[in-house]
């Protein structure tokens, strides 16, 4: 082994040994092991920034909960990824959000492909338990190709992330506070009129709903494809 | 064994959720047996009756008529299922919340009104400020997700609620 | 500028000081400020040079007294009289006064409570020093600790005397600073920077805003040995632009650092340079967050990061970075000029030194006051805020703003430190103190934290974004009267959920006026529900709910 490699450590998930390269987090551990996680803005290929909360763990012998998603494997961890209390925090924040917009599954392009619906029913939540807010959003339709619905935004930002880390175009941003917060492209001028939009599309297949749609796409007929994101992480990596 | 007292009501709603119900094919003679339909669009009933042990509600509640309605339904009945995703998350009613009740009734009786533009003020109940999911008002408690809940699931948890068990839709139940 | 020469020019300016006489000194702090202390200001020296007073008497502006309900507040020395609400047509009486029999009619005594209660350490040269004046402040024996720390103290002696000294951070986390600084100085990276987080956000708070508007060579100069221990060579201050004052005097105190030779290159002849720039935050308080802090700093949206890394690890541009609070910087100079142990031997046990607070509300002598640690709420409040007025009932005092906890009258005899408020609930955070008496709703001021921290969220994780939201409409409902006991259960699980789940510590401390008002006043949110009344008579309940 190289010594720039990172080194191997051995730590305790869910109360099993299980071993890890010391720069992995352990998100990606756990996949390895086939550990269910639920993750919305963790996307392989795209920096962290554990917000969503989703990811949330346990570690022995601290009150705090760490995402998994920038949680660093490191010798001697043990961490739970799955609890009474971690359920409960998920449901609520799956809750939080389709209360939060306008998710109408029913009428959306991406019914049935939505990373949020499918995260609800795992999570066994049937119904929201907090009162809608019904914000006031509008639908950006002035891109040639694509439709931004902020009604369907879960702020994930995976968008933001991808064009500025994976396309360099950095066309889209967040502007805003709290629940008033909205993802923006340019310096908020309709997504037609940005000049530095690439049209590269790569924005709309990472959005985990039906925020991002392509054009003529009716109700459930939005797939995303996410498979171009690993292939140019790894083209990268190798050409580094 | 007497038979199980059940009601269905129709809010805010399309009706796909009862043609859902009706689409459980000779399934539903099973259900038939054991049941007593007290109340609901399919039968012609014209008013709510007490004791009922189980009924299922569609739609969102709308209008002062729907609250009405929901507030007496819980008072008379022993559990109450929110059926699809106008009961259980207001779903495409909840989509004119956004734009004010005097926006929406402008927008369908004055602009797009072809003869006589006039917003009705009789026999149509007045619109709530906004149509909400059901459980907001009274307590739910069984909710069935979907636009609409397919046939299995509405058989599965109404044959649940008949046998005495509570419903579970093993993680099948999904909105839209 | 060397230590030799910084002696004589403070020898120079006390000895000018000492032959001029009279020293008229008007308060130009935010309180005094607001109530026109500066036409009073410019009226005294127009009276005296009138009066051909020019020799005897100098008028000059200072910084904050602390007395702000009674602003503006004028000093004469060496007579050792104090005035208050001075307006400018009372500048002749005044003048004439000079020399005489004092003014009685403005007169406030010097021996009240709310000046020999206190302690300054921080604040030791507010309202005594010209904040615009660099001489007033070597004068006062400033930049003297670091002159002499660079010529005769190691790095490591200086974070040695912060360790000992006991100094916890005063943004409102009490984090050992000695340790933090420790951390940053064995940190391995050829960068490493030094940032003054002036970015006070809490309402009613106005402690750094004070520090950096009437002293703020005292923050730079702490900022200066900071850097030299923990091997920095630039430095932020990041103050919000709403400190317009602060920010032209931080300005200025720059410039004329650096025309001293005290801040910049080979700094009092030695080899250590050290720059310091400003960066104004746009005002979101979540820029006062030190991962927010940092990415602002840079030139991105201001929004938290997970920690660790910890700035110290892996700051601003990926390298160690030294945080600390204004309050905290102004700590470090007198801490290195006197000792640790001096320090160290002010306070309780795991408190160590003086806390300044802005003391606000209902009380008789709102203001800004530093007092040592382990003074208990009960003297704070009711020697030196002289009580409540009107006649009215305490009923709680909110200590750390948006994210520190209301306190009832049971604990008022408890001593004040970080462990203790954080045991029944709340946190020092890094100042406010807003007392309340009875005509306050708690479920009201509840609703008005949260509405703070509602709009203050910066969107970034679901918890804090939509939780606090929730929670909002949940105590919105209540002071309405228009929610049920199914609420206050989920109003209860919200923050526990938000406490234990938001990215930051907006997030995660935004239930804490809730949960406190819940612990401790708990009859007043089950009235609001059960009976649709409010105790205090202060929400409007619906009539609806109440029928």
């Amino acid at each position: 082994m190289s010594p720039a490699a990172p080194g191997v450590v051995t730590f305790v998930m869910d109360g099993k040994d299980v071993s890890a390269r010391a720069d992995q987090t352990v998100l990606a551990v756990a996949r390895e092991h086939n550990v269910a996680i639920p993750t919305l803005c963790a996307l392989e290929g795209l920096s962290t920034v554990g917000a969503c909360r989703l990811c949330l763990v346990e570690i022995a012998g601290s009150p705090k909960l760490q995402p998994a998603c920038v949680l660093k494997a490191t010798e001697g961890l043990n961490v739970s990824t799955r609890s009474e209390r971690l359920d409960k925090y998920r449901k609520m924040i799956v809750e939080l959000l389709l209360s939060e917009r306008n998710h109408v599954c029913s009428v959306c392009v991406s019914n049935g492909h939505c990373d949020l619906q499918s995260l609800a029913q795992s999570l066994g939540i049937d119904h929201v338990r907090f009162p809608y807010l019904y914000p006031s959003f509008a639908v950006d339709a002035s891109h040639a190709r694509f439709t931004l619905d902020h009604n369907r935004c879960v702020l994930c930002t995976r968008c933001v992330r991808v064009c500025d880390e994976v396309e360099g175009a950095h066309t889209w941003d967040v502007m805003g506070r709290g629940i008033r917060s909205q993802v923006i492209t340019g310096l908020k001028q309709p997504w037609g009129e940005s000049e530095s939009c690439t049209t590269c599309g790569k924005c709309v297949q990472v959005c985990p709903t039906g925020a991002l749609s392509e054009k003529g796409k009716s109700v459930a007929e939005m797939r995303k494809r996410r498979d171009f994101l690993p292939y140019l992480t790894q083209m990268r990596e190798e050409h580094a | 064994m007497s038979k199980v007292r059940l009601a269905t009501v129709w809010m805010d709603g399309c009706s796909g959720c009862h043609m859902s119900f009706l689409d459980m094919d000779e399934r539903i003679l099973e259900i038939a047996d054991k049941v007593d339909l007290v109340y609901s669009p399919l039968v012609d009933i014209k008013t709510f009756p007490e004791s009922v042990d189980v009924t299922i509600v569609e739609g969102a509640v709308s209008n002062e008529d729907d609250l009405k309605k929901a507030k007496m339904i819980r008072a008379r009945t022993k559990i109450l299922v929110a059926l699809g995703d106008c009961a259980v998350t207001s779903n495409v009613p909840a989509m004119r919340n956004q734009f004010g009740t005097e926006g929406v009734l402008a927008r369908a009786y004055l602009e797009n009104a072809q003869i006589n533009p006039h917003v009705p003020n009789k026999v149509i109940p007045p619109l709530l400020p906004q149509a909400r999911p059901l459980h907001e008002f009274v307590p739910v408690d069984v909710f069935v997700p979907g636009c609409p809940p397919s046939a299995d699931d509405i058989f599965s948890v109404v044959a649940d609620l008949l046998a005495g068990r509570t419903p579970d839709l093993h993680g099948r139940g999904r909105f839209g | 500028m060397t230590l030799e020469e910084l002696q004589a020019l403070a020898e120079k300016t006390r000895a000018a000081a000492a032959v001029a006489g009279r020293v008229v000194r008007v308060c130009q702090g935010t309180g005094c400020h607001s109530a026109g202390s500066d036409t009073v200001q410019q009226a005294l020296a127009r009276e005296t040079k009138e009066r051909g007073m020019g020799e005897a008497v100098t008028v000059m502006r200072v910084g904050c007294r602390g007395l702000c309900a009674s602003g503006p507040i004028v000093s004469v020395s060496p007579d050792n009289l104090l005035y208050r609400s001075v307006e400018a047509s009372d500048a002749p009486e005044l003048a004439a006064s000079l020399g005489g029999e004092p003014l009685e009619r403005l007169r406030l005594p010097s021996d009240s409570p709310f000046f020999a209660r206190q302690k300054k350490i921080a604040l030791e040269n507010l309202g005594q020093i010209d904040p615009e004046s660099i001489e007033d402040y070597i004068a006062a024996g400033g930049y003297t600790a670091l002159l002499t720390a660079l010529a005769s103290m190691a790095p490591a002696e200086i974070i040695q005397q912060v360790s000992v000294s006991g100094l916890r951070g005063r943004g409102g986390a009490g984090y050992p600073s000695g340790l933090k600084w420790g951390t940053v100085a064995k940190a391995a990276g050829a960068e490493k920077y030094v940032v003054c987080n002036g970015d006070e956000g809490d309402p009613g708070a106005f402690m750094d805003r004070s520090v950096m508007e009437g002293d703020p060579h005292r923050v730079l100069e702490g900022m200066t040995l900071a850097a030299y221990a923990v091997g920095a060579k630039h430095g932020f201050v990041y103050v919000r632009a709403e400190y317009p004052l602060a920010v032209s005097r931080l300005r200025k105190a720059i410039r004329q650092a650096e025309q001293y030779g005290l801040l910049g290159d080979k700094i009092g002849g030695s080899d250590f340079g050290f720059k310091v720039e400003l960066r104004l935050g746009a005002g979101a308080f979540v820029c006062g967050e030190e991962t927010a802090l940092m990415a602002s700093v840079e030139g991105q949206r201001g929004t938290p990061r997970p920690r660790p890394p910890f700035p110290a690890q892996a700051g601003l541009w990926g390298c160690p970075t030294l945080i600390n609070n204004v309050e905290t910087f102004a700590n470090i100079a007198p801490i290195v000029r006197r000792g640790g142990e001096w320090y160290a031997a002010i306070g309780t046990p795991k408190s160590k030194g003086t806390k300044v607070f802005a003391l606000s509300g209902r009380v008789v002598h709102t203001g800004l006051i530093e007092v040592p640690m382990g003074i208990t709420l009960r003297e704070i409040i009711f020697e030196i805020g002289g009580g409540i007025p009107d006649g009215k009932k305490f009923k709680a005092v909110q200590t750390g703003g948006p994210s520190g906890g209301c306190v009832p009258e049971k604990f008022l005899d408890m001593p004040l430190d970080y462990d203790s408020l954080v045991s029944i609930g709340s946190i020092m955070g890094s100042g406010g103190m807003i007392v309340m008496d009875e005509t306050s709703c708690m479920v009201d001021v509840a609703r008005y934290f949260m509405d703070f921290c509602t709009g203050e969220s910066c969107g970034k994780c679901v918890p804090c974004r939509v939780g606090t939201a929730q929670m909002h409409r949940v105590l919105d409902d209540i002071t309405r009267g228009t929610a049920s006991e199914g609420d206050l259960a989920r109003l209860e699980e919200l923050c526990d959920m938000v406490r234990n789940t938001s990215l930051c510590g907006l997030g995660q401390s935004a239930p804490n006026p809730v949960i406190t008002t819940l612990r401790y006043f708990r009859d007043e949110y089950e009235a609001h529900i059960r009976d649709k009344r409010c105790p205090a008579g202060r929400c409007r309940i619906s009539q609806e709910a109440a029928a």
